[in-house]
């Protein structure tokens, strides 16, 4: 599904290198994990593959089943099934969520030939998501992000990404900001999402999160590189002995 | 304050080329009046502190272009209101509704002026004539010495439609110089709307008596092509607990200037005053407020937002006078300017006078680009960047639209704007 290679990433105009060589390759069906340190590169590596502006690829490729993401605007990436859960979604004042939500699924149907929801049969369906991830209706109302709490936020995210139903979803220290109910509630939305078709890629700097959302693989990532890759005892390892027995390791 | 000179040849010149004077009835002598007051202060030029940003030379001598003819869409067709239509300046009977729809009194200036209707005798010139004590308004009294037509209108109930004036062109006349004499007794309500033409240079004025309790709520449409400059005034005095909420829409494309003057002179008064600009190439749009408080426990907001790109000048001079014992006064003020590229220019000059010392006045001015972090997230979501902009473009105009009250009215309003970025309102 996504597929990286040797993937190498500075700041733009010359800045300091970040990524150095990233080799990934998340298949459908299963969900990967990235671990490491702060300073590692694990939100340069999701900002890159969903196309913001300030970095520099200077090798290497990402494939979005088998198209190229780096040469694709970051609406274009969306719309071939690319979705990031923001560590910090941005609040938008006057957007209400519901014209935000409308407009971004009609846009990424509008560009894979697919007919535009109507406004009802779209309510139907975001109403529907939003029961399942306990969304208030009044939440759909206010202006996207603002005045949210970090659990709100997250799961806006997470209903995002149930309706846009994307095919790879990276999501980037989706558990910072949450409380332990607020987390199982999150997680429990992306379980959901869970399925032979979809990849997913979670960052995420604790082993709880994988409490929740059991991952297939667990990749340690450290100085812009992927430097141990293993099972889900990996996460736990992390977890008993912190990164340090791991970087020592390979340095 | 001192002003340069007039120039007495150049304002004869302007005069010949306006409308002719009216003959008879109180109207000749309220233009009389107007002349008057216009001869003593002459024409503004360029140097004067009051037209810093706009340079008056293209209302001050004869229009050199014929005009052109224009009728654009009214931005309400479907909600029910009363539509007086004027063309090239002039009433037209037989393309307007029924005024007694409305439920109060209505007439054409052109008639009213030959009638024995006290109220709008007095009324003419009254407000306006007041207002050049603070700052000289010398097209004000243009617009009293030669409107030949307008609104006359006095509602001593709640109207029960709102009353839609509609000007169009049809090429015929150069200068179009309408003025309309509001006034809405104690109690009473009236929504005036204003759907301007842009196809002759125009001075419009509206003059409104609100009284006691009473609430005058108005929308101003601005013409999206303004082939030759407007102008558009708003005189209103305000009775105790009156209320007045004017917004103005603008899509300008060339020269506009909007002066709102505001004198609140009853106790427990609330006075708003809105605006929401999308200018384009070619635009330099000037709003200018004077918001006066004399009395005590007064409310006045003065919201304006513009969004200016390929090139267009946004200018707001607003201000805020509180008068000696204009206690409890509540004054806000916020200017805010959004620049879709780096040739677009905003200018703002905010204005605090207070006289009074248990008062609470607050006003800002901002000026900035597009929130790129919202852009990427929007675009993140398969938004497309130009859809993306627009959708935070009229988010950032919603603030100033949410002045309008009626909710069928303002709903009316983003539904045209949306339009202009290609959007169905939600």
């Amino acid at each position: 599904m996504l597929e990286i290679r040797n993937l190498h990433v500075r700041l733009e105009d010359g800045g300091k290198p970040i990524l150095k060589g990233v080799d990934l390759t998340v298949e459908a069906g299963r969900v990967h994990a990235i671990m490491g340190p702060n300073g590692s590169g694990k939100s340069t590596l999701s900002y890159v593959l969903a196309g913001r502006e300030g970095y520099e690829v200077t090798d290497g490729s990402a494939t979005l089943a088998g198209e190229d993401l780096l040469g694709m605007e970051p609406e274009e990436r969306a719309a071939a099934g690319l979705f990031l859960a923001f560590q910090y979604p941005v609040e938008i004042p006057g957007v209400g969520n519901m014209t935000f939500l409308r407009t971004a699924l009609n846009a990424q149907r509008k560009a894979r030939g697919e007919a535009e929801l109507s406004a009802g049969d779209f309510l139907k369906l975001v109403r529907a998501k939003a029961a399942t991830l306990r969304i208030d209706p009044e939440m759909l109302k206010r202006p996207v992000n603002v005045g949210f709490s970090g659990g709100e936020k997250k799961r806006n995210e997470i209903l995002q990404m149930a309706l846009l139903e994307p095919r790879m979803c990276i999501l980037d220290e989706t558990d910072s900001g949450l409380d332990v109910d607020a987390m199982k509630l999150v997680s429990d939305g992306v379980n959901a999402l869970r399925d032979a078709g979809r990849g997913f890629l979670v960052i995420t700097h604790y082993q709880r999160l994988l409490d929740h959302i059991r991952p297939d693989v667990v990749h340690i990532m450290a100085e812009g590189r992927i430097v141990r890759t293993g099972g889900p005892e990996l996460a736990l390892e992390v977890e008993r002995n912190g990164y340090a027995d791991i970087l020592a390791e390979v340095a | 304050m001192a002003r340069p000179k007039a120039d007495p040849a150049a304002l004869a010149a302007l005069l010949e080329v306006l409308p002719a004077p009216a003959q008879g009835g109180w109207l000749a002598a309220a233009q009389a009046a107007g002349a008057a007051r216009l001869a003593a202060m002459g024409l503004p030029q360029r140097r004067d502190e009051y037209w810093r940003y706009t340079d008056p030379a293209g209302f001050n001598a004869p229009l050199p272009d014929p005009a052109e003819a224009s009728a654009e869409p009214s931005a309400f067709e479907g909600i029910a209101r009363v539509r007086l239509v004027f063309v090239d300046g002039a009433f037209d009977a037989a393309a307007s509704d029924d005024p007694a729809a409305a439920g109060v009194e209505i007439a054409p200036l052109s008639v009213a002026g030959a009638a024995d209707i006290h109220w709008a005798r007095e009324l003419h010139g009254a407000i306006e004539g007041a207002a050049h004590a603070a700052v000289a308004r010398p097209f004000a009294a243009l617009n009293a010495a030669r409107a030949p037509d307008g609104v006359v209108i006095r509602a001593t109930r709640p109207a029960r439609l709102p009353v839609e004036i509609i000007c169009r062109t049809a090429g015929g006349a150069r200068d179009v110089l309408l003025r309309h004499l509001l006034r809405v007794d104690p109690g009473a309500s009236l929504t005036l709307i204003e759907t301007l033409g842009g196809g002759a240079r125009s001075l419009h004025l509206i003059e409104a008596e609100i009284g006691a309790g009473a609430a005058l709520h108005h929308i101003r449409i601005e013409p999206r092509v303004i082939a030759h400059p407007c102008q558009s005034h708003l005189h209103a005095r305000l009775g105790a607990g009156a209320t007045l909420k004017s917004f103005t829409l603008s899509g300008s494309a060339g020269l506009m200037r909007n002066e709102t003057v505001v004198d609140i002179l009853g106790d427990g008064a609330a006075a708003h005053v809105a605006g929401a600009l999308v200018a384009g190439a070619g635009a330099l749009h000037d709003d200018t407020v004077f918001m006066t408080h004399a009395a005590e426990g007064c409310e006045s907001r003065q919201v304006f937002k513009r969004v200016l790109r390929e090139g267009a000048v946004g200018v707001f001079q607003g201000k805020i006078l509180v008068r000696p014992g204009a206690q409890k006064t509540d004054g806000y003020q916020i200017s805010q300017a959004l620049l879709l590229d780096d040739a677009s220019q905003s200018l703002a000059k905010p204005e605090l006078e207070i006289y009074a010392d248990d008062v609470k006045c607050s006003h800002g001015s901002t000026t900035g680009a597009i929130d790129e972090t919202a852009l990427f997230y929007l675009r993140s979501r398969g938004v497309p960047p130009a859809e993306a902009e627009a959708l935070l473009v009229l988010a950032f105009l919603a603030e100033a639209v949410a002045e309008i009250e009626d909710p069928a009215l303002a709903g009316a309003v983003e539904a045209r704007l949306a339009g202009w970025f290609g959007r169905e309102a939600d």
